[in-house]
């Protein structure tokens, strides 16, 4: 596996196979679709009639955010059209199309802005209008941009939307940080007293929105909340694309799945026999390892039988991979993306990649393990964004997944790659 | 309403100045920066404090050399609203 984020690489885009598995929404255009494509696949639409009774579809949809904290996309906006109401001076609210897809396991986002990019500046678009024609933004990498740009230039009339370029950065996706970076070239987080929906962009009320939820957006504004409640689950409805990866054979793979989606299920999907794997990484690198049995895809639940899935990134390691070995490359990755603003994060990060590269590398030593416990508690709610406590929940997790290889490692033998049978 | 302690993580330098001030409120973690006592999440960093602690709460925001210490009242803030690729 590469961290190197600098390259696209071209994901096959999931074929729908007959009776089988989820139709596709997202990708429903097929590959590269351009205006005529999009429109139709889609249909033609007006974003004039999302200037009312959006928010309140949105609402009934249930839809949540896709790019990771499954926030609710109608509280967000309704908290942002409301604080743009507020005083005497009304300031104009801003849209941002979130495309910055820091997490290294993750490629749907770029999947989707290559594929189906009218229906994310079509879900943006909507939103602008509800919120009483707010100013539009596209933030994404490089790679991702041109491909908006002339999607942009291929509809009739489109009102102006500004575009910026996300470092490739883990943080940069980070709300906060997606605002500094159009305000000030900067995107690590900022301080928050004050919400975004508050005042974000120069002051004026601000929403961030990933692209996937836009296009999601772009869906219901069209075919309204009980069609995007026909898939997934009375509590995680709709559909969500998810990034596949897992040992090879297996490719990469985009899926559209749909809420509340059974692990084992995905994973055959993508190619995969989920006997085959010891543990899956669930949510990306904030995310958690879980057994590949026994668990839906859903971000609410009980966790013995739900993995929250995040910004939808789903990572299998087979039998003879070390999990230890894993999360702790994956923990000094984490270490080194710190935005190095913050005590805890900038010192308590490095001390447990550190603890977790001793305990990987075969040190016996009892207290490592504890050692390991005591500093993910130290920092975790103690930074301006989450970053600590999900790094820390990401090391919590393969303490209790992993537990028998931890116990192993600590006693002197390794059960990976020519260590001791798992 | 509960008066809360906020700590802007992005200009505390860790000196400890505050923790001095308020010891019965802040500890300090092993690189000394502050560490609010007894709470969990994101209680660590809106730290809400007790009537008899606000005086102490002012003189710290007061003397912090980094203004990095605010003082807000108000209820908790909606969890899960900040994470990174939101
Ligand atoms: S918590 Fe860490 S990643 Fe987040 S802003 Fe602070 S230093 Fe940066
Ligand atoms: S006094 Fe201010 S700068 Fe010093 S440790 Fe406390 S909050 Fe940080």
């Amino acid at each position: 596996m590469s961290y190197a984020n600098d390259t696209y690489p071209q994901v096959p885009l999931h074929a729908a196979k007959e009776g089988k598995g989820q139709e596709p929404r997202l990708l429903a255009a097929g590959p590269d679709a351009g205006w005529g494509q999009h429109l139709d696949t889609f249909g033609p639409w007006d974003p004039r009639s999302a200037e009312t009774g959006l928010l309140e579809q949105l609402t009934e949809a249930g839809l949540t955010g896709r790019g990771g904290a499954a926030f609710e996309t109608w509280r967000k906006a309704t908290a942002a059209a409301g604080s743009g109401r507020k005083g005497m001076f009304t300031a104009r609210p801003v849209v941002i199309a979130n495309g910055a897809e820091g997490e290294p396991l993750s490629f749907k986002d770029r999947t989707l802005l290559a594929h189906a990019p009218h229906l994310v500046i079509d879900g943006l678009a909507a939103l602008s209008a509800a919120l009483g024609g707010a100013s539009m933004y596209v933030y994404a990498p490089a790679a991702g941009l041109p491909r908006v740009e002339q999607a942009v230039g291929e509809r009739p009339r489109s009102k102006r939307i500004r575009m910026v370029q996300a470092p490739e950065t883990f943080i940069s996706g980070e709300s906060s940080a997606v605002v500094n970076m159009i305000a000030n070239g900067n995107a690590v987080p900022t301080d928050q007293r004050r919400r975004l929906s508050e005042s974000g962009l120069n002051g004026r009320p601000t929403l961030v929105v990933n692209v996937e939820t836009l296009a999601q957006v772009a869906l219901i504004a069209r075919f309204g909340a009980p069609w995007f409640r026909q898939a997934g689950t009375a509590t995680d409805p709709g559909t969500r694309l998810v990034s596949v990866s897992g040992p090879a054979p297996a490719r990469d793979v985009v899926l559209e799945v749909p809420g509340g989606a059974q692990l084992p299920a995905v994973l055959r999907e993508a190619g995969m026999d989920p006997a085959a794997l010891s543990a899956v990484l669930v949510g990306g690198y904030h995310g958690r390892w879980v057994r590949p049995a026994g668990h839906a895809l859903s971000p609410v639940g009980p966790p013995d039988r739900t993995a929250r899935p995040g910004a939808g990134v789903i990572h299998a390691l087979d039998l003879q991979a070390c999990g230890i070995q894993a999360t702790a490359r994956i923990v000094s990755y984490l270490a080194d993306q710190s935005a190095r603003q913050c005590g805890p994060c900038m010192f308590g990060l490095p001390a447990m990649a550190s603890v977790l590269n001793r305990i990987a590398g075969g040190e016996i030593n009892h207290r490592l393990a504890a050692e390991l416990d005591r500093l993910g508690k130290l920092v975790s709610g103690r930074g301006a964004c989450r970053h600590p406590e999900g790094t820390t929940g990401l090391v919590s997790s393969a303490l209790e997944v992993f537990a028998a290889d931890f116990r192993a490692h600590l006693l002197g033998y390794c059960t990976g790659p020519g260590g001791a049978a798992a | 309403m509960t008066t809360h302690l906020h700590i802007d993580w992005t200009s505390c330098d860790g000196r400890g100045l505050c923790t001095e001030l308020l010891p019965g409120v802040l500890d300090r973690d092993d690189w000394g920066y502050p560490l609010a006592r007894g709470k969990s999440g994101r209680e660590r960093t809106d730290v809400p404090l007790r009537d008899a602690d606000r005086e102490a709460a002012h003189e710290a925001v007061r003397l912090c050399p980094k203004l990095a210490l605010s003082l807000w009242d108000g209820e908790k803030p909606e969890p899960g609203r900040r994470r990174p690729g939101q």
